[in-house]
């Protein structure tokens, strides 16, 4: 049930940045972002005070302490009231943990499987056998890179049909093995190009949709960034759906809203707040179970702190889930998805 | 983050690009809006212009587009021709050749061949271009008579509506876009369903209309096509859906998005049951629907000519700045990649559903089926 976890506590300083480097600084300034100059500012005064104290060896740290108090009202300030399009921004961070950086971070064993054995091995979907702690289980996430090498490579986390069929045929192995299946969503959407529909981008998506219904073995799924329509679906299907506080879910992005509506992208903020996508949204929409907290700031401004907060969650989860008996857990599922954020008594019963 | 960097543009571009193949709603038609401009200009004139139309340049053709039709610039609007007298060229055109298949002027331009064609005569021939054969969109009221035996429909669940349940604003709400839309076609939502018999053989029959808000997907079509699906469960019939939609819709956010799974959930009890379930994809269909729940029946058939993607051929043109193929996306490029099982034309329709159906029901000829000759119509 609709549950919000509070664990990462807000009043907890955000751990310091290692150093705020010259590219962050510049980074982050990207328009979407204009919401974190004020924070960004601070963070360089402070940085450039911790680097004066060392080289000059002055006692300046209750200056120091007085500017990171500040630090932290301010971001305080201003993530308790982020606006749908600023979340948004904040889901494509730059800076924000993907994929790699959970396997690293979180997993203690990670070997990856490729290829759907048909087509080709789509690098905007990894796959592969995860240990965490003692929990066995599949690993499917969207694969977005942080450098532009990196996002080149995996598509900028848009796959094609390969992705979703490979993540297919990968589940169905973890359903033989009694693997319990992770999905990590994070997409901007299914890549639309002619390949993808050449090869069944539409029917690709359907059938994991299909196929996930029946799967007998637990599946949770978390929204750890963007959650892009049809492609974040594709691996979208679970037991449990979480989703992280900052992350967005939406069937169209406010981007491609606007442009249909209004027929000016200058209006995604307007379009993002219309199709309520926030976490806050969706657990009042009863479209997911679980909000995951971030620190505060956002999980780029402590990537493992929120890592951990992720992997916690999920172990709990899987313990919940592994208790459940099978069958039981296959009449949820689909009981979930025939009934999802339905108003009750709102339609007539055939069955 | 990199600024407006290479790999920030690229990113969104997808995100818009699979979107708004997802929900086409603003380009749907107007349906039974009859104040079409055109039909007091008297014939010649409206030959002539349309003429010019298919000689001119693209770019021309769109400023005429929004001559011959100012009236209708956005879905609902026609009662304001003032509100968007300036749109861009390329969505004008589509919207233009979007409409070509609404009930209004006398003559029109069939989106396939470019022939000049008289409305009337289109209507006679069941929507199919004499000329070229392209399978125009059907109204999902013409549908049902062109698909069931005569009398034989009794529709179910008519009267679920929708709700404005994320209170979704654009040019006007949500909840008045569905009340116009309720005027205009004489029924409730997008998805029509019932019980009915084709040649005889009982069928759950579901139709998504694009003449209301772009055939798109939102919770009460969700919930009927799974409605559909238990009823077929219930009444041990096979279940038949004709889909022509822009998608998910967009106004109900990511409830919309939800439908897709619900539909496979409902689908996957019918399967469960030995139920048999045939869609027929129709012009145009695409985004969320191809997506789910048409893309997962026993059989998938298409009408001939049908658009059908996830993402709109506008879409992955804009996004990768590329002239598509001829015939991408059409119901026969689809076949041709092993992607759908038959290509039946209109006039067939009927008899190889019902054929179908009698194979659905196992090795013995002696079980079901029966006569295949058309009954009145063909």
């Amino acid at each position: 049930m609709p549950s919000c976890t509070a664990t990462c506590d807000p009043a907890r300083p955000p751990r310091p940045p290692p150093a705020v480097s010259e590219t962050q600084r510049t980074e982050s300034t990207t328009p979407g972002l204009a919401f974190e100059r004020p924070i960004e500012e601070i963070e360089s005064q402070i940085a450039e005070l911790e680097s004066l104290s060392l080289s000059t060896r002055l006692d300046i740290s209750s200056e120091i302490e007085a500017l990171k108090a500040r630090l932290r009202e301010t971001i305080h300030k201003t993530y308790s009231d982020l606006s749908a399009w600023e979340r948004v921004n904040v889901a494509r961070h730059q800076k924000r943990p993907v994929a790699n950086d959970y396997i690293q971070e979180i997993l203690d064993d990670f070997v990856e499987l490729h290829g759907d054995r048909a087509f080709g091995d789509d690098r905007a979907i990894v796959t592969g056998f995860a240990t965490m702690e003692d929990w066995r289980f599949l690993l499917v996430a969207h694969r977005k890179g942080r450098t532009t090498k990196e996002r080149m490579e995996t598509n900028f986390g848009c796959a094609h049909p390969e992705g979703y069929r490979k993540a297919l045929r990968k589940m169905k192995l973890a359903e033989k093995l009694g693997l319990p299946i992770l999905c990590m969503i994070n997409t901007p959407g299914a890549y639309p190009g002619i390949g993808a529909e050449e090869r069944g981008q539409a029917m690709a998506i359907a059938e994991n949709i299909l196929a996930m219904m029946t799967l007998r073995v637990p599946i949770v799924v978390v929204v750890v960034g963007e959650g892009g329509s049809g492609g974040a679906l594709g691996i979208g299907v679970g037991d449990r759906v979480l989703m992280m506080e900052h992350a967005y879910y939406s069937v169209i992005s406010p981007e491609g809203c606007a442009a249909i509506l209004w027929k000016d992208g200058e209006r995604s903020p307007e379009a993002a707040e219309a199709l309520r996508l926030t976490s806050k949204d969706l657990i009042e929409l009863g479209v997911v179970d679980e909000v995951i907290r971030e620190p505060l700031g956002g999980a780029h401004r402590a990537p493992s702190v929120a890592m951990n907060e992720v992997r916690r969650v999920l172990l709990r989860n899987l313990r919940e889930l592994g208790q459940v008996p099978i069958d039981e857990l296959l009449l949820r599922r689909r009981k979930k998805y025939r009934r999802i954020a339905e108003i009750p008594g709102r339609f007539p019963r055939v069955l | 983050m990199e600024g407006r960097s290479l790999a920030d543009e690229t990113q969104s571009n997808p995100l818009a690009g699979e979107s708004s193949g997802a929900p086409l709603e603003p380009v749907a038609p107007a349906p039974g809006s009859a104040a079409d401009p055109r039909s007091d200009k008297g014939r010649e004139k409206e030959r002539k212009k349309l003429e010019k139309l298919q000689r001119k340049a693209e770019k021309k053709a769109d400023k005429a587009a929004e001559k011959a039709e100012p009236a209708e610039a956005t879905e609902g609007s026609s009662d304001k021709p003032e509100e968007e007298p300036k749109r861009e060229g390329r969505l004008a055109r589509l919207r233009f050749s979007k409409k070509k298949d609404m009930p209004g002027g006398l003559w029109l331009k069939c989106e396939s061949c470019s022939q000049v064609i008289f409305r009337k005569e289109l209507e006679e021939k069941g929507r199919v271009c004499p000329s070229c054969g392209f399978h125009f969109t059907v109204p999902g009221k013409e549908r049902i008579r062109m698909t069931l035996d005569e009398g034989s429909f009794r529709e179910h669940f008519a009267d679920i509506e929708a709700l404005d349940r994320l209170q979704f604003m654009d040019a006007q709400p949500y909840a008045e876009k569905v009340r116009r839309a309720t005027e205009r076609s004489g029924q409730k939502e997008a998805l029509l369903c019932g019980l009915g018999t084709i040649l005889g053989r009982p069928v759950v029959l579901a139709i998504l209309d694009f003449n209301f808000m772009g055939g798109s997907m939102g919770e009460v079509v969700g919930e009927k096509i799974a409605l559909a699906a238990e009823l077929a469960v219930r009444e041990k019939r096979p279940l038949l859906i004709f889909t022509s939609s822009g998608g998910a819709r967009m106004h109900e956010g990511i409830l919309s998005l939800m439908q897709m799974a619900k539909t496979c959930a409902a689908l996957q009890t019918l399967n469960e049951n030995g139920g048999f379930s045939i869609c027929v994809m129709t012009h145009p269909t695409t985004g969320g629907v191809t997506a789910s729940f048409a893309s997962i029946t026993d059989l998938i058939l298409a009408e001939p000519g049908a658009l059908i993607g996830f993402a709109g051929p506008r879409v992955i043109a804009t996004t990768l700045k590329v002239e598509l193929p001829p015939g991408f996306q059409r119901a026969e490029f689809l076949l041709e990649r092993g992607m759908i099982d038959a290509i039946v034309k209109r006039s067939e329709m009927r008899e190889t559903i019902a054929k179908f159906i009698d194979y659905s029901k196992g090795a013995r000829v002696s079980h079901g089926g029966g006569a295949l000759r058309p009954k009145g119509r063909s």
